[in-house]
C-alpha cells in the first residue's frame, strides 16, 4: 500500500513539475525586448488562420528586428493558441497581459474571439490590434481596440454590389453560419444594400459551424432557384457546402466573403468551387511592387504564398511597430494614441488609415477560384 | 413532392450511419449496462485509419469496390482493437465497481482519445480521399431529385453490416453466448459461458462498425477531424436509447427515426436546432417511455 502511493506521488510530481517550470524561462530573457502578445487558432477548426497570421506576423517582427527594433529595443511575440474557442481566447488574452506584461496584443482573426479577447484588453488599457476581424462590434468595445482590415457592413456592401453590377444578378439565396458572430453580420449588411441596390434575398438559411451534412438547407434553396448563394461562413464548411450544392444540381455560382481565404477551401471543395467568388483583403496577383517583394520575401521564409490573413497578420505589426516609433513613450497610453492618428501607413494590404471608429478604410478586392487557385478579379473602393 | 423524395433519400442515408453506431453502444450496454461514451471516438477512429490505409497503400491509384472494402477492413480492424484495448484498460478493471465509476472513465477515455487525436493527427480538418469510388460528379437525377452514389453505396453496406450482426447475435453460438451474458453475467458464466471473452467480443463488434461508419462518412462528407466523434455519438446515443437501449432492432429502428427527424425538421423548418432535436427526443423519451420504443420494461421485484 505504501509503495503504491509513493509511486502515485511521484507520478503526480512528474506531471506537473514541467508545468511549473515552463513560463519561467519566459521570465528571464524578457528584460530588453518589447513583448507583443499574440492569440490565435493555431490548432482547431480554422487552424489555417492562426498559422497563416502568425507567419505573417513573424516575420514582420523579424525585420522589424534586423532594422534595430524601436526605440533601441527588439521586439518579441508570444503565441498563444486559443483552439479555435472564445472562451480560450479570453484566458489567452488574460494571461499574456497579467503573466506576461505585454505590451500591446495582435489577435484575433475570427470576431466572435476578438468580441471576447477585446473587453479584457479594455479593461487592462493594453492596445489590441485586431489582424482580421470584421465585425463592426469589436472595436466598438473600447478605444484600446483598433484593427487594420475593413469591417463587414463594408465588406457585405462590396459583395452586393459586385453580384448586382458586376454579375448582373437579382435573386440570391443566403446560407450562413449561426454559431458566428463575423457570418451572421456579414449576411445581415448583404442583404441591406443587396435590396437596396435593388436585389431580392430569395431565402435565407442557416447551419451551425461544425455541421457536415447541408443537404437539407441545399434542397431548400434549390427549390427557390436563385441565380447565386450567398455562403459568409468559413472555409471549413464553406468546402462542404459546394460539394453538396454541386451534387445536388445546383449549378449558379457561390459567393463569400474572407472567412472563405485559406488553401484549404479547394483541397476540401475541390472542383465544386469553381466558379465562385469571395471579397478578400488582398491578392498575391497584385503588381505593385511592395505587395510583390512583400510575397517574396514571404516565400523565401515559408515557401508558400501568404494569404490575405498573413498579409494581414504582416500589416498589423507592422502598423503596430510604426506607432511604436511616432509614440512619445513606450507606454501603453502613447502607444495607444500613436495608433489612432496613424494615416496613410503603406500596408501590403493597401494604405491604411485608422479612422474615428478605430477601424481601417481600405478597398476590398474580389477574388474567383479559377483552375484550383484565387484569380483578382475586381477591386471595390469605400465610399 | 420531390423534395419530400430528396429527404427521404437524405435520411435514409443519414440514418444508416447513425445505425451503425447505435448498434455499438447498445450491444454494449446489453452485456455491460454501460453507455459506452468513448464509442464516437472510435468511430472517429475508424474514419483516420481508413484515410491513412487509403493513402499509405496509395488505393486512390486502384479506384473501385476492391479499395473501399480493403479500407473498410482495416478500418473496422483498427476500430475492433482499440475497442478491445479500452475495454481492457480501462471498463475491466472497474467491473465490480458502482457503475457511475464506468461512466465517468468512459467519459475519461472518450476526453483523452479526442485529445490525443488533436496530438497525433492534428486538430486541423483532413480531406478524406474520395477518389477511391470513381463516382465523383456522377449523379442520378429523377427530376429535381437527386441521388450520389454514395449514399446508396454507403446505405448497402450499412444494411449489410447489419444483416451480418442481425446472424451473429441470433444464429450462431457467440450470439447466443452474449444475448446470455446480457442477461447475467454470473448465470452465463454458471452455463460455462466465458464472460470476459464474450464481453471483449462483444466490444470488438460494436468498435468494428463503428469504424466503418467512420470510412462511410467520410466518403460521403470528405472532411474529417479528430473532434468529429462527438456530436455523432452523442446522437447515435439518444438513437440506441429512442429504439430502446439494449435493443438490437430497436438501435436500428431509433437510428432511422432520428435520421428522418432531423432532415424534415432541417429540410421544413428550423435548421439551427437540428442538434437540439435529438436532445429534445432523448428527454421525451426518457420522461414517456424510458424504455424506449421496442424496449421492454424489465420490472424488478425486490
Amino acid at each position: 500500500m505504501n509503495m503504491r502511493l509513493v509511486t502515485r506521488v511521484t507520478l503526480g510530481f512528474a506531471v506537473a513539475a514541467p508545468l511549473a517550470i515552463g513560463p519561467n524561462i519566459e521570465a528571464q530573457a524578457a528584460e530588453d525586448f518589447i513583448k507583443i502578445g499574440e492569440v490565435g487558432s493555431t490548432t482547431g477548426s480554422e487552424a489555417t488562420f492562426g498559422v497563416a497570421t502568425h507567419q505573417g506576423v513573424d516575420l514582420a517582427i523579424k525585420e522589424i528586428n534586423a532594422t534595430g527594433g524601436i526605440k533601441g529595443k527588439k521586439l518579441k511575440v508570444i503565441l498563444l493558441d486559443d483552439q479555435g474557442k472564445p472562451e480560450e481566447a479570453a484566458t489567452a488574452t488574460t494571461r499574456l497581459i497579467t503573466q506576461d506584461k505585454v505590451t500591446a496584443i495582435i489577435g484575433e482573426v475570427a470576431s466572435s474571439r476578438s468580441l471576447a479577447m477585446a473587453p479584457i484588453a479594455q479593461q487592462y488599457k493594453i492596445p489590441m490590434i485586431s489582424p482580421s476581424s470584421t465585425n463592426p462590434k469589436v472595436t466598438e468595445i473600447g478605444d484600446y481596440i483598433f484593427r487594420v482590415c475593413f469591417i463587414d457592413p463594408f465588406q457585405g456592401f462590396v459583395m452586393a454590389r459586385f453580384a448586382a453590377e458586376n454579375l448582373k444578378i437579382k435573386r440570391v439565396a443566403i446560407l450562413r453560419d449561426v454559431k458566428n458572430d463575423y457570418s451572421v453580420g456579414l449576411a445581415k449588411y448583404f442583404t441591406e444594400t443587396f435590396k437596396k441596390l435593388g436585389g431580392d434575398i430569395v431565402l435565407d438559411q442557416s447551419y451551425s459551424a461544425g455541421d457536415i451534412d447541408f443537404k437539407s438547407q441545399l434542397t431548400a434553396i434549390r427549390a427557390t432557384k436563385p441565380d447565386a448563394i450567398f455562403v459568409p461562413g468559413y472555409y471549413t464548411e464553406v468546402g462542404l457546402i459546394a460539394r453538396q450544392a454541386r451534387s445536388l444540381g445546383i449549378k449558379v455560382p457561390m459567393m463569400g466573403g474572407d472567412g472563405w481565404d485559406s488553401p484549404k477551401l479547394l483541397q476540401i471543395g475541390g472542383k465544386a468551387m469553381e466558379g465562385a467568388y469571395f471579397s478578400n483583403h488582398y491578392s498575391a496577383e497584385d503588381k505593385s511592387p511592395h505587395v510583390q517583394a512583400f510575397i517574396d520575401r514571404y516565400r523565401k521564409a515559408y515557401k508558400d504564398t501568404p494569404s490575405g490573413l498573413a498579409a494581414m497578420g504582416f500589416d498589423a505589426t507592422m502598423v503596430l511597430a510604426d506607432a511604436m516609433k511616432r509614440a512619445k513613450s513606450l507606454s501603453t497610453s502613447d502607444i495607444r494614441a500613436a495608433l489612432a492618428a496613424t494615416k496613410d501607413f503603406q500596408g501590403v494590404t493597401g494604405r491604411i488609415s485608422i479612422d474615428q471608429q478605430r477601424n481601417a478604410v481600405k478597398p476590398a478586392v474580389v477574388l474567383k477560384v479559377v483552375n484550383g487557385s484565387f484569380a483578382y478579379e475586381s477591386t471595390i473602393r469605400p465610399g | 413532392m420531390d423534395q419530400f423524395l430528396q429527404h427521404v433519400i437524405n435520411a435514409l442515408s443519414l440514418g444508416s450511419i447513425y445505425a451503425l453506431i447505435a448498434l455499438g453502444y447498445t450491444m454494449v450496454f446489453g452485456v455491460l449496462q454501460l453507455i459506452n461514451f468513448a464509442h464516437g471516438e472510435i468511430y472517429m477512429l475508424g474514419a483516420f485509419t481508413g484515410m491513412y490505409t487509403i493513402r499509405w497503400l496509395r488505393l486512390e491509384e486502384h479506384p473501385g469496390i476492391g479499395s473501399l472494402i480493403i479500407a473498410l477492413i482495416a478500418a473496422m480492424a483498427a476500430s475492433a482493437t482499440a475497442g478491445f484495448i479500452i475495454e481492457r484498460l480501462a471498463y475491466r478493471p472497474l467491473r465490480k465497481s458502482p457503475r457511475i465509476n464506468l461512466l465517468i472513465t468512459a467519459v475519461g477515455v472518450s476526453l483523452f482519445l479526442q485529445y490525443s487525436g488533436q496530438l497525433v493527427f492534428g486538430s486541423d480538418p483532413q480531406f478524406f480521399p474520395t477518389g477511391i469510388l470513381e463516382i465523383e460528379g456522377y449523379n442520378w437525377s429523377y427530376g429535381d431529385l437527386v441521388i450520389e452514389p454514395m449514399q446508396i453505396v454507403a446505405l448497402v453496406l450499412a444494411l449489410i453490416l447489419m444483416f451480418v450482426l442481425q446472424y451473429i447475435i441470433f444464429r450462431t453460438r457467440l450470439g447466443r453466448a452474449m444475448r446470455a451474458v446480457s442477461f447475467n453475467h454470473d448465470f452465463a458464466s454458471l452455463m460455462g459461458i466465458p464472460t470476459n471473452q464474450i464481453i471483449s467480443a462483444t466490444f470488438m463488434l460494436g468498435s468494428a462498425l463503428a469504424g466503418a461508419a467512420g470510412v462511410l462518412v467520410g466518403l460521403i462528407y470528405p472532411k474529417i477531424d479528430p473532434l468529429m466523434g462527438t456530436m455523432p455519438g452523442l446522437k447515435a446515443f439518444v438513437a440506441a436509447v429512442l429504439g430502446g437501449i439494449g435493443n438490437v432492432t430497436g438501435a436500428v429502428l431509433g437510428a432511422f427515426t432520428l435520421g428522418l427527424a432531423e432532415e424534415f425538421l432541417v429540410g421544413y423548418w428550423v435548421p439551427t436546432y437540428r442538434d437540439a432535436l435529438a436532445f429534445g427526443i432523448l428527454i421525451l423519451i426518457l420522461l414517456f417511455k424510458p424504455s424506449g420504443l421496442l424496449g421492454v420494461h424489465r420490472a424488478e421485484k425486490v
